[in-house]
């Protein structure tokens, strides 16, 4: 072994912020279905409380061993609208009582799956799923809820849509007293995935095993600097450094995650290859693309810098680990991204351009804050608009907003931790609400009739 | 278990001595050391063999931590295993 390889791995995890995010436990909870609520939450607690009973301490052993932060252990479970839904309870705040409890007793900081797929329409549970959001993020700490309301072969529910607008307004309106920290536990998906490990959008799909374990890398500090090392060179060394780069990271990733699945006797799902972003200084996308030569993040040639970023990161990881999975893209996040904080706050970067981003890149609309005062409507058309670019590109897209109660443009929302500082952004003054108040569904669009 | 100890910082007598005194002490092997100065800094990976230790890796830590303190630089340790993954194929 080099020692300048064994030092290049020792810099990356102690100055360049290298870690491992997540690793996210998915639970199947189908078996704790019930027709009595009661029993239903029973089996709920004792299920993730035993299967995820030593999930945090094999994390903290990893990370001893290795030398590698592992940031966040969570779990997803099975879309609580499913599980629910065979109940007669006409109200699912207990379930994520529930949910916050057993994940208390864990030690995890969240918990996803307080989530419905709606895409095509919705059935009892997902209808009193919706309802109890708000309260259910209002009345819990941990618990991260997501709601699917498109996708490429089923079109757009527009309906879903709508509500989720007055959803998202309700759930600010519940939490105003931490300028809407609900809404930065809520995700509105087109083309939700069913393995991803990263919250708020993280469910365990039906097709999933029983009980699996997930990772999610990080690493933007890592690229930045590999990029310090070939300023001014074409795009083709840029590329390729950051593949490299990629490369080296994820198999981190990849060790990491085989090592859980041995120690707690899980079966190893995926790694999730996304360049996740946090607000410390050193571990941002925004200054991953202004290293590539943009003066600041949002500029015109944003959107192609971020292509490459995104592909050449999968391109890297694909190939250093088994199997691939979740989101899989460099994420965006605005208030969890110090560079985009930044750009935001110095006018160089808007929603509108962020929207572009979106369609090169994983996820979505993410972490935004916008005034207070932003009508449900116009909330439920910016879910359009990226539900459309997620539907017709035949990828994941989401929306994460946060309409901070009493809040304008150029103002501050602390939302703390990992969650970072939203800097409220415009939205554009016009209504979109005969648009939305039309309901029903956006067609399907014909690339996705394959078969 | 195969871990690699890492130790860098600034340069002074006795390191490699002091070090490799600590690893001697908690029965841990080398298989194999290597050093030079990187940038200004004294640099040196010792790849060791655990398995005569009766400390648990937490301890063995520890201790090279407080050693690396006595001598003001860093040493860390960490499973092999990081390293292989990252820069083998």
């Amino acid at each position: 072994m080099e020692i300048t390889n064994i030092v290049e791995t020792v810099r990356m995890i102690e100055e360049e912020n290298l870690d491992i995010r997540t690793i996210t436990m998915g639970i199947s909870l189908l078996d704790c279905i019930d027709a009595d609520g009661e029993k239903a939450r029973q089996k709920i607690y004792d299920k993730i409380t035993t299967k995820a009973k030593n999930l945090v301490k094999v994390g903290e052993e990893i990370e001893m061993e290795y030398g590698v932060p592992i940031i966040n252990k969570r779990i997803s479970v099975t879309p609580i609208s499913l599980i629910a839904g065979a109940s007669s309870d006409s109200d699912y705040v207990a379930y994520a009582k529930t949910l916050d409890a057993a994940a208390k007793e864990v030690g995890v900081n969240f918990i996803g799956g307080f989530s419905a797929l709606v895409e095509k329409g919705y059935h009892k549970g997902d209808e009193i799923l919706l309802r109890s959001i708000p309260r259910a993020l209002a009345e819990t700490e941990r618990v991260c809820s997501s709601v699917n309301i498109g996708s490429t072969k089923a079109g757009i529910n527009m309906d879903a849509v709508r509500d989720m607008g007055e959803i998202i307004k309700e759930t600010a309106e519940l939490t105003e007293d931490t300028q809407g920290l609900g809404c930065a536990k809520l995700v509105v998906f087109a083309n939700s995935v069913d393995d991803n490990p990263f919250m708020a959008g993280a469910y365990h799909g039906v097709g999933e095993a029983d009980c699996v374990v997930s990772v999610g890398i990080s690493g933007p500090g890592v690229v930045k600097k590999a990029l310090e090392k070939v300023k001014g060179e074409p795009f083709d060394i840029l590329a390729e450094t950051v593949k490299k780069t990629a490369f080296k990271i994820t198999r981190m990733g990849q060790l990491v995650g085989q090592v859980v699945s041995e120690r707690l006797n899980v079966p190893f799902g995926i790694v999730d290859l996304s360049l996740a972003p946090t607000p410390a200084i050193g571990d941002s996308v925004g200054r991953i693309l202004e290293e590539m030569g943009l003066e600041r993040v949002g500029t015109h040639g944003t959107t192609a810098a971020l292509a490459l970023l995104n592909d050449a990161v999968k391109k890297g990881g694909v190939m250093a680990c088994g199997h691939v999975g979740g989101l899989s893209g460099a994420f965006i996040p605005v208030s969890e991204d110090e560079g985009m904080i930044e750009a935001v706050e110095i006018g160089a970067l808007n929603i509108e351009k962020l929207e572009a981003m979106t369609a090169i890149c994983s996820v979505g609309l993410d972490m935004v804050a916008v005034p207070g005062e932003t009508s449900a409507t116009t909330i439920s058309a910016i879910i359009a608009d990226e539900a459309a670019i997620g539907v017709s590109n035949h990828k994941t897209t989401a929306v994460r907003i946060i309409p901070a109660p009493g809040t304008k443009v150029g103002d501050r929302v602390e939302l703390g931790g990992l969650l970072g500082t939203a800097p409220v952004m415009a939205v554009n003054p016009f209504g979109s609400e005969d648009f939305i108040q039309r309901g029903g569904r956006i067609p399907a669009p014909l690339h996705s009739f394959k078969n | 278990m195969k871990a690699i100890v890492t130790v860098i910082g600034k340069d002074r007598v006795g390191i490699v001595a002091g070090v490799s005194k600590k690893l001697s002490d908690l029965n841990i092997n080398i298989n194999d050391i290597s050093q030079t100065i990187m940038e200004g800094y004294f640099t040196m990976m010792v790849l060791c063999d655990l398995s005569y230790s009766e400390l648990e890796f937490s301890q063995v830590k520890e201790e090279l931590a407080a050693v690396g303190e006595e001598l003001e630089i860093k040493v860390r340790i960490q499973r092999q295993e990081i390293f292989d993954a990252m820069h083998t194929l």
